[in-house]
């Protein structure tokens, strides 16, 4: 068994596509139409095309708009995705406008920081020390 | 956890109620919210950057200083240090941030540390230990 993906639920599908392709820097895997207006999209790293994809997964869910909102307010991260270098891509990304709930911390073996997705959730990106 | 911050948010709503108008009881409020370790701590990461999510609170927390509070144990420590006026919240959008405020420690200052004329008395003071007789060598 092993993981080959993870989802986010997003407020609107096409504007996180862009979001994860434009500014996080993810390229778009599959794309296919799932009736209405709902599509199943998932997006991938170009460092590895054939690794875990991420399912951008529309909210429509009554439950999904609550439980994203009350993370939000929290400052909880829904997920984490692993960068090079944080500060790095704090300054970066914040050249792009994306809003960030936490700015670079070092935190010992981890460094994070916690960014605003533009579609309901906060991600943290990390690397580790050494 | 639990209970140490309800009782201490429970006595503190009587204190208002009964004594509105004696200083003394906000300052105990402020010995009381600063007598926990875990809260000093949490004062001490904001100090180092102002204006906190409740997530950055836990993580530095435990990450930085091994200390497993639940969310819900650290957020009863921040409503603590909210109710005595050392946390003020406050909401940006869809975000909440934790900020310090140390003005009521102010009135600590006065009261012990700052005197009229500038004399400060006992041995930390400059002026009384000037002469150089006072205290163990």
């Amino acid at each position: 068994m092993r993981i080959n993906l993870t989802s986010v639920f997003v407020d609107d599908q096409e504007k996180a596509l862009r979001f994860y392709t434009d500014v996080l820097g993810f390229v778009k895997k599959h794309d296919v139409p799932m009736g209405g207006e709902d599509r199943w999209l998932t997006v991938v790293s170009p460092q590895d095309p054939d690794g875990t994809e991420l399912l951008l997964e529309p909210s429509g869910h009554p439950a999904a708009k609550p439980f994203k909102e009350a993370l939000v307010a929290d400052g909880i991260p829904f997920t984490s995705f692993a960068v090079d270098d944080v500060d790095a891509e704090y300054e970066r990304l914040r050249g792009l406008g994306v809003r960030f709930t936490q700015e670079p911390v070092d935190m010992g073996p981890v460094t994070t920081a916690v960014l605003d997705d533009t579609c309901g959730n906060l991600i943290q990106i990390a690397h580790h020390a050494g | 956890m639990q209970v140490e911050g309800a009782a201490a948010r429970t006595w503190m709503n009587l204190d208002m109620q009964v004594s509105t108008c004696l200083t003394c009881s906000s300052v105990g409020d402020i010995f009381k919210a600063l007598a926990d370790p875990t809260r000093r701590t949490i004062l001490d990461e904001l100090t180092e950057r102002n204006g906190q999510t409740l997530f950055e609170i836990c993580a530095r927390l435990s990450t930085k200083h091994g200390i497993g509070s639940s969310r819900q144990a650290t957020s009863q420590h921040l409503d603590v240090l909210e109710d005595a006026g050392l946390v003020e919240t406050r909401r940006e959008g869809r975000y909440k941030f934790h900020y310090i405020d140390t003005g009521p420690l102010e009135p600590i200052v006065e009261r012990w540390l700052t005197r009229p004329g500038g004399h400060v008395g006992g041995r930390s003071g400059t002026s009384a230990d000037s002469d150089g007789t006072e205290g163990p060598t």
